[in-house]
């Protein structure tokens, strides 16, 4: 599989997605827990194939059983990541001219660089507004991030880092709450989209929904993700800091995406329905006297 | 569901804010080669405490902000301390911390009737593994009710979660067992020539300056008194020590991660445990500070991987 070739003879023989297939097995991997290679960015932490493969599991189980643990899903999505995967999104983002201009410009995105309050008084249709309400309702701020740690190319690592960064965007475009339902279907939008393992591994998150849950998943969400997150443009190269004040209904038509319903209505719908259903039955009873 | 809906933001909130800021965010290389000392950069004047310099896993620090950098790491470690202990040495420090008490045999006495009990001091012993089981032995084994111990920790993290533990042994609230805030290399409060037993399990690789430390010891001992440390030290077997390395370096960080959620304070961990002297270096240091050491001064466990080192205060000859 290592294929000993010079990189640039390489580059311009073969077609793009093989290229991204084999830039991994072209870098030299060959070294132990006692030597490590010196980082390539700061904070990198050079894994070696047996404790990626190590964290891969430990995360995906740890992740699965407390999914509060948000620094493990990102170990998950960092240690499953290569081969191929990020390095097929960063070629993503090289092929579109905004996605280029985001990786020649590496923006970041924290409560440092976005003002909350400036977002907060955008209008109420703009995707920054969009964005502020979304994360006031849910009690969450844009600091929750990890670092990326165990991507061992420094760009991937980037486009690793704005991939995480984004996903409240994505929440915002989408709607979709952070309660469980609300992020397992955002992850299989994000997977059909950008096809990073991670998204897909969460799939296996449905088995800790209650079956009403289950089943509105299977019969809505999953139909609507995979559909739009197939047919859609790359999320990734969405330059949000330069659509904040664009809005939310441009931005969801440009990349060809239609909002699903309402996940909290439909809950609290349900959970009304239910309510009036114990009622009916508690006085029905209590008319028939067996109460 | 509306109850956890609520609270969400309350528990997001709570688990950001248990994450303590990470000491090592400024950290890059993480070789394992020693990195070299600093040179004086003015050779003839003193060394303030600035420029002196000590090691820290095996970052050169100045020795002002090694302190700060340690209590960090146990400040993150605290509450999972017990189970990352656990997946890290596979259970068997249990093993070895119950060797160390029985090898001690505190509360035990040559006088019949037994004399009073021992009054012992355990240092860096925070969530109170040692000095629990040394009470118990005190009371269970040798029968010896009045011995004492005073559980010291320079880390109020640490502490607190010993006075959580202590409450469920019988000694929660009784004279038999007190706290004490403080720097092991400077323990003013406590008296010289007044503990017959002092131990330190698995801290005093994290002391900034352990010769201070071992002449704290010297101090408070009685003539006559024990001081015991039970320390990671070098691994005797070449093979074994292969393997135990690739474990340290690779697996332990990892656990760290997957447990903890914490790589770097694990990473600190098993450097500190490369960096601290082994067995023959750690002997002279406690016999340069005064101390007596039996036999060859030390005892291996498990091939070298922890040892127990031993020192007396010599009695004055009269």
């Amino acid at each position: 599989m290592a294929l000993l070739l010079r990189q640039s003879a390489l580059r311009s023989a073969l077609p793009r997605e093989l290229l991204a297939a084999c830039t991994i097995s072209l870098s030299f991997r060959n070294f132990s827990v006692l030597n490590r290679p010196p980082p390539n960015y700061e904070g990198h932490v050079p894994l070696t194939r047996l404790e990626k493969a190590g964290l891969a599991v430990g995360s995906a189980v740890g992740s699965l059983i407390n999914p509060y643990r948000g620094d493990l899903i990102a170990a998950l999505g960092e240690a499953t990541a290569t081969p191929y995967f990020i390095y097929r999104l960063r070629d993503a983002m090289l092929s579109s001219p905004t996605g280029r201009r985001i990786l020649r410009d590496r923006p970041r995105i924290s409560s440092k660089t976005l003002s909350m309050d400036y977002l907060r008084g955008l209008p109420l249709n703009t995707v920054g507004r969009a964005y502020a309400d979304w994360l006031d309702r849910e009690g969450v701020s844009p600091d929750t991030r990890d670092t990326v740690k165990y991507i061992d190319d420094e760009e991937c690592a980037y486009v690793m880092q704005r991939y995480r960064e984004c996903h409240d965007f994505y929440h915002a475009l989408t709607g979709l709450p952070i309660i469980r339902e609300g992020e397992i279907a955002l992850k299989a939008f994000e997977f059909s989209n950008t096809l990073l393992p991670m998204t897909g591994l969460s799939m296996f998150a449905v088995t800790t929904l209650k079956p009403v849950e289950r089943k509105r998943f299977f019969n809505t969400y999953l139909p609507w993700a995979l559909s739009n997150g197939l047919s859609a443009k790359e999320i990734i190269n969405v330059y949000w800091e330069e659509v904040l004040e664009t809005d939310v209904k441009t931005v969801r038509e440009e990349l060809g995406i239609e909002k699903p319903v309402d996940l909290r209505e439909i809950r609290k719908k349900e959970r009304a329905r239910r309510k009036a259903e114990r009622e009916a039955k508690q006085r029905s009873g209590d008319s028939l006297g067996i109460n | 569901m509306a109850m956890a809906m609520a609270s969400k933001p309350a528990i997001r909130s709570f688990l950001r804010s248990t994450k303590f800021p990470c000491p090592y965010a400024s950290v890059t290389a993480r070789h394992f080669a020693h990195t070299p000392f600093r040179a004086e950069s003015r050779p003839n004047a003193q060394p303030t405490n600035h420029e002196r310099t000590t090691h820290f896993g095996f970052e050169t620090v100045a020795e002002a902000e090694k302190e700060a950098r340690v209590a960090g790491v146990f400040s993150n470690v605290a509450t999972s301390y017990d189970t990352m202990n656990d997946f890290m040495s596979l259970g068997i420090h249990r093993l070895w911390k119950d060797y160390f008490v029985r090898s001690i045999n505190p509360g035990s006495s040559s006088s019949s009737p037994p004399s009073s009990g021992w009054k012992m001091l355990d240092i860096a012993g925070g969530t109170g593994d040692i000095a629990f089981r040394l009470l118990d032995h005190c009371t269970n084994i040798n029968n010896s009710p009045s011995s004492t111990i005073t559980i010291s920790d320079i880390n109020p993290d640490m502490l607190a979660e010993g006075r959580k533990r202590s409450l469920s042994t019988s000694y929660a609230h009784s004279p038999r067992l007190s706290f004490l805030l403080a720097n092991a290399e400077d323990l003013h409060t406590v008296p010289s020539n007044s503990i017959d037993l002092y131990t330190v399990a698995f801290g005093i690789r994290n002391f900034t300056n352990k010769d201070a430390a071992l002449r704290e010891a010297y101090r408070v001992l009685k003539p006559g008194g024990l001081f015991a440390c039970l320390e990671f030290s070098g691994v005797t077997n070449p093979l074994l020590d292969a393997v135990y390395k690739r474990w340290s370096f690779g697996a332990i960080p990892l656990i760290g991660q997957l447990v903890a959620g914490d790589r770097a304070s694990y990473q600190y961990l098993v450097e500190s445990i490369e960096e601290f002297p082994k067995q023959e270096e750690f002997r002279n240091m406690i016999q340069t500070a005064g101390f007596v050491v039996p036999g060859k001064g030390w005892e291996d466990l498990t091939a070298g991987i922890a040892a127990i080192h031993k020192g007396i205060k010599p009695v004055e000859k009269s």
